[in-house]
């Protein structure tokens, strides 16, 4: 199959070694669970259970709140002690309403419902409703409700399933190591996907960096059926990226503010696919996901498959807690991944890494005046101009950085990581995107405003109206009296 | 010299047929630009600035009479605005950044008089008289006029929250230049 370039990324020092060669192991249970309402992108569940109930493993603890959402499931047995706010795994650290579940040791299972006896008998519908049951989400990090994407072979003509085995962030290995052992599950779990699309081509692609990943999965595919292809991807930051994947494939570039879907392509996380082989073959919703340990401040870099709603803390203590002072504490890649403020907050459905770095694998570094060199415009995978949109941003001028197209920057942090003078250039993108969108919220409030004074004054335009009439009506009604009492 | 004087007149007894029909149809009843003005302005006829609602400050504007930062609600942002679309410029730096609020009732102090109720131009006061009364703060703008008119101090202002959905990295520091 010919790949096609795609334009500028760069080539990090993977780190990928540390874990490659770990086995997935499990997490023993921890003895409570914080799951937060909210662990994908789209409206937070509304809780369906209350303080004191004994629930059971697998059972719905919150439900899909809207078209948009995923419910929650208890990862095992045991009694929700309590509904509240706790801290989120964000950088920012904001209280979230969260359900603690205190475990009982029992791992006790709900009657699961029965599963579908043949998922490719059934209709596309009922494949995407089980899996929106199950509350998968996209396990790549990005937490996209996966049935909503399921649902797209319904409105728009697909014609390839692309799954993402790429994983092309830096330290991770948890897609590797779940393509490597679990490929049966995953094949199994692409075919189902794709039949509720309505796809014949399905696609795996994984970064030459993998090979046994790439053999295990050629194996898997060669199984049964046919019309698997596994294709190599060059080693390139951000060949993860869906849009990235999608032009390395097929050579066409998806339009911005579109989805890959409009080019007829959906891309879903070899994760991803486990889960779905899992709530179609079994029935078992999403209770927990595999998590890279790693970073040159972990005492024993792993990979674990940690119960949702572990705290990040427990996590790190199974891995031997740290060696030294840890610098940063990220959230998913060293690349696209979020500081965490604590240890004191849960893993949820997207987290696919927890890095402890040390002050040397973070390489900070004073900021040094922009010499101009133009090495992020070259580099950057989206074809923008960081140095100008930097630049506008500096002054408050957003609009400019908007004109530019700062708001299809993807964050990767190519730029950063490559910029010779050590310039936050993403943090600044990162902070325009987030002005640029309370800018518009203001902007809907404005109009919400605007719309409300409007009734409101015509409704107290109406009552004074009726008023006045009343009034006159009462003052005809008088005069008729006395014209009437005059001429009796 | 019949056919030149006729032509002439039928010549300008039509254009200026023209000119009359258009001038009755086409004809601009106010300042464009206080219209556009309007559309800047929050909309909320609050009163913060002095004028009776936003209609009189956008006129006031166009006139040159009022400055560009006279909207406390809108802030930095609608002064920006404001400036660009009159071409004048403005240093905005002394000009506080207002951060949004919304109004919250205390309930132990409310005694439930309507004054808010009846102040309020955008409904967002539920209650009736002798009834608590509460805010529906997706509807509140932060004007303020409600705090103002309780009788018993029992609304306060609040500092909008920062949630998950409305947060957003801050602008990186600025101590070093780059």
């Amino acid at each position: 199959m010919t790949l096609f370039p795609i334009r500028g990324g760069i080539h990090p020092d993977y780190r990928k070694e540390q874990t490659s060669e770990k086995a997935i192991v499990a997490l023993p249970m921890p003895h409570f669970l914080y799951l937060p309402l909210q662990q994908h992108i789209g409206a937070p569940a509304a809780p369906v259970v209350a303080v004191g109930d004994v629930v059971a493993k697998g059972q719905v603890l919150a439900r899909a709140d809207g078209p948009v959402s995923a419910p929650v499931h208890a990862p095992t047995s045991g009694r929700i002690v309590e509904i509240g706010d706790s801290p989120a795994p964000h950088p920012s650290g904001l209280p979230q309403p969260t359900i603690v579940l205190e475990a009982d040791g029992e791992d006790r299972w709900i009657d699961l419902a029965a599963p579908l006896a043949d998922p490719f008998a059934a209709t596309p519908a009922e494949i995407a409703g089980r899996v929106a049951e199950a509350g998968i989400v996209g396990l790549g990090g990005a937490t996209f409700p996966s049935s909503v994407k399921l649902r797209l072979g319904q409105q728009t003509k697909l014609d390839t399933l692309l799954l993402n085995g790429a994983e092309c962030e830096p330290y991770l290995t948890c897609d590797d190591r779940v393509m490597r052992e679990y490929a049966a599950e995953v094949v199994d779990g692409a075919r189902i996907m794709a039949h509720a699309l309505g796809t014949q081509r399905i696609i795996i692609a994984i970064e030459d960096n993998k090979p046994q990943a790439q053999a295990a999965m050629t194996e898997a595919a060669a199984v049964g059926h046919t019309g698997i292809e596994v294709i190599g991807v060059p080693v390139q930051y951000p060949m993860g990226s869906e849009r990235h994947l999608v032009q390395a494939l097929t050579g066409r570039e998806t339009p911005a503010r579109r989805l890959t879907a409009d080019l007829g392509v959906v891309v879903h996380n070899v994760a991803t696919a486990r889960a779905v082989h899992h709530a179609l073959r079994f029935g078992r919703p999403l209770l927990s996901r595999v998590v890279t340990v790693s970073g040159g401040a972990v005492a024993e870099a792993k990979n674990v498959d940690v119960p949702l709603g572990t705290k990040v803390a427990e996590l790190v203590a199974f891995c031997g807690g740290f060696t030294g002072e840890p610098k940063r504490i990220i959230s998913g890649g060293p690349m696209m991944g979020q500081p965490l403020p604590s240890l004191d907050v849960p893993v949820v459905k997207g987290t696919s890494g927890i890095l402890a770095l040390t002050a040397a694998e973070t390489n900070e570094q004073a900021r040094q005046p922009c010499i101009r060199c133009g090495t992020c415009v070259t580099i950057c995978p989206c074809g923008l101009v960081p140095v100008e949109m930097a630049a506008f941003i500096r002054n408050d001028k957003l609009d400019g950085a908007a004109r530019l197209g700062v708001m299809d920057c993807v964050s990767c942090g190519s730029c950063s990581y490559i910029c010779p003078s050590h310039i936050p250039l993403v943090h600044y993108f990162n902070y325009a995107k987030g002005m640029l969108n309370a800018q518009e919220r203001d902007r809907r409030k404005t109009e919400t405003v605007k719309r409300l004074v409007e009734t409101h004054a015509e409704r107290v335009e109406k009552i004074a109206q009726a008023r006045r009439a009343a009034a006159a009506a009462a003052k005809a009604q008088a005069e008729l009296n006395k014209a009437n009492g005059a001429s009796a | 010299m019949l056919i030149d004087v006729g032509s002439l007149a039928v010549m300008g007894a039509t254009l200026g047929t023209i000119l009359g029909v258009a001038a009755r149809y086409l004809a601009v009843e106010e300042n464009p630009l206080e219209q556009e003005l309007v559309a800047l302005l929050p909309g909320a006829q609050c009163g913060q600035c002095g004028f009776v609602g936003c209609g009189q400050a956008a006129a006031a504007l166009a006139k040159g009479e009022a400055p560009v930062t006279l909207c406390p609600p809108g802030g930095k942002a609608v002064a920006e605005k404001l400036a660009k679309k009159l071409g004048v410029s403005v240093d905005l730096s002394a000009a506080e950044e207002h951060e949004p609020e919304v109004a919250f009732v205390v309930e132990d102090l409310c005694i439930g008089c309507t004054r808010c109720i009846q102040a309020c131009t955008t409904d967002a006061i539920l209650g009736g008289p002798k009834q608590m009364h509460t805010i529906l703060t997706d509807a509140c703008h932060g004007c303020s006029k409600c705090f103002k008119i309780c009788p018993t101090e029992a609304i306060i202002m609040c500092k909008v929250p920062v949630t998950l959905g409305t947060w957003h990295w801050s602008k990186p520091d600025l101590d070093q230049r780059h």
